[in-house]
């Protein structure tokens, strides 16, 4: 029963912040196409604002990463109690709620720093600045979720 | 619903680069000859017009433009809103024409309706009001019969006018896009403050100058009927009680002067859409700002051809979107 709780805290991981990914860069792509489309030559540089709300979904991807490796479901199982099983699942938490919302925030930054380097290529530095801003919180539900997961095995419950 | 025009903002930014400046328009403003001004605008991306026929380059901007926004907004309702004062010219041309028997009523047709003139005029020919557009049928039939049994122009004019800016204010004033209501307001009601000043001017009746005022929501038009038929005293007076009160400045110097500063509150109203990267409204915006630009320019050109005085043309700039 354990080894499903855990498995359901992987997918949870990888599943929302993976979702907000999905959104966020879709929506990013949107404005990098309306601006490639008159401006061809600004490609690279939308290319890089497009690319900022991906980083939830890598996040996502590794805390499920880890949460998978530590209940051994790719080589040799190991014993998941109940209470472990529930633990990886809230150590999961974090990074899927966050990594959700976080990437659309940062979406809609992205977007506006797209238009700001529609308007002004040569502010291109100060337009990443803006969504990287947001990255800080996925960052730190990153933390939160990897501190929690390498935590779990050592207690014995 | 609110991601629907993320491409379609992220392309007008771009496209907002190229719209002319205060700058520009200085620089325009001291060519010294019409080819000059049309090198300048060449330079900047404008059609080509190395004949001189500077209407063709601007109607060709103008067809620029509305492809854009075709291509931009597909089949979304919203814009039709510019287009129904086409519509509505049409119709006033094509009743004109078919009751005055007019040989060639294809010179006063214009482009840019919902639907084709040629459809205006041949439903008003046969007579089959039903076949018009739904916002044309009433007022074409009522100005059909008055024009019919008084052959008094002026009157289908009013008739028609007052329906065509009911019917923006009524599109308008549903519309989810603030941008477009302040846009059918303040379209509305300066027209009304136009209508109201000219008709004191020729000394119309207070009955015609009622049927002439088409309601809104910021000006009373009972009141601005009766100030219309007294003096011009009244119309201040009443104005300065409303939201138009910083335009009687300009009303008291000249109607152009007043209309300049119309559009000039507009290109303010609109310039908040720059912040805007998600919603219809900063396509609105650039549309009108277009819009803005390109009469600018008609202005100065035509200025610049028949050798006007700088500062008559400088008198009659509008500020720019940019």
């Amino acid at each position: 029963m354990g080894i499903v709780f855990a498995l359901l805290g992987a997918a949870v991981a990888a599943l929302m912040a993976g979702i907000g990914s999905a959104i966020g860069v879709g929506r990013a792509g949107e404005a990098a196409a309306g601006v490639v489309t008159e401006d061809p030559g600004k490609f690279g540089k939308v290319l890089i604002l497009q690319l900022l709300p991906g980083t939830q979904g890598i996040y996502g991807l590794l805390i499920a990463f880890m949460i998978l490796s530590n209940i051994g479901i790719f080589g040799n199982p190991v014993e998941v109690s109940v209470m472990q099983g529930l633990m990886y699942l809230a150590a999961a938490l974090p990074m899927g709620f966050v990594g959700l919302y976080s990437a659309i925030r940062q979406s809609r930054a992205a977007v506006s720093g797209i238009a700001l380097v529609a308007k002004r290529p040569d502010q291109m530095g100060k337009a990443i600045i803006f969504p990287a801003m947001v990255e800080t919180y996925a960052i730190l539900a990153l933390l939160v979720s990897i501190l929690a997961i390498t935590g779990i095995p050592g207690i014995a419950v | 619903m609110q991601n629907e025009y993320t491409y379609a903002v992220a392309r007008i930014r771009a496209k907002e680069v190229s719209l002319l400046s205060k700058t520009d328009i200085d620089t325009l403003m001291s060519c010294r000859s019409l080819d000059e001004c049309i090198r300048f605008l060449a330079d900047k991306g404008w059609a080509d017009c190395s004949d001189g026929d500077f209407k063709k380059m601007l109607s060709s901007e103008e067809d620029k433009l509305w492809s854009l926004i075709n291509e931009l907004t597909g089949d979304d309702k919203v814009f039709d809103v510019f287009r129904y004062p086409t519509d509505f010219h049409n119709l006033k041309a094509s009743i004109k024409s078919i009751v005055t028997d007019v040989k060639e009523p294809q010179i006063f047709f214009l482009d840019r309706g919902t639907t084709d003139a040629k459809n205006i005029y041949n439903a008003i020919k046969d007579k089959e009001f039903d076949s018009l557009p739904e916002h044309l049928r009433e007022c074409a039939k009522k100005a059909y019969h008055t024009l019919l049994q008084t052959r008094d122009g002026q009157l289908c004019d009013i008739i028609i006018d007052k329906a065509s800016l009911e019917y923006i204010r009524d599109v308008t004033k549903n519309s989810k896009c603030t941008l477009l209501k302040d846009y059918g307001e303040l379209t509305v009601a300066a027209a009304d403050i136009k209508i109201a000043v000219r008709c004191l001017k020729t000394g119309k009746s207070h009955e015609f100058i009622k049927n002439a005022l088409a309601d809104c929501d910021t000006l009373n038009v009972t009141l601005l009927a009766d100030a219309a038929s007294k003096t011009f005293d009244d119309i201040y007076n009443y104005l300065a009680y409303t939201d138009y009160s910083d335009a009687l400045e300009y009303l008291k110097k000249s109607p152009s002067e007043f209309e300049r500063y119309c559009d000039n509150i507009l290109m303010e109203k609109i310039k908040e859409q720059k912040l805007n990267n998600f919603t219809a409204a900063p396509i609105a915006a650039y549309f009108l700002a277009r819009q803005n630009e390109i009469k600018t320019v008609r202005l100065i050109l035509s200025g610049k051809q028949n050798d006007i005085d700088d500062n008559i043309i400088r008198e009659r700039l509008r500020d720019m979107y940019v």
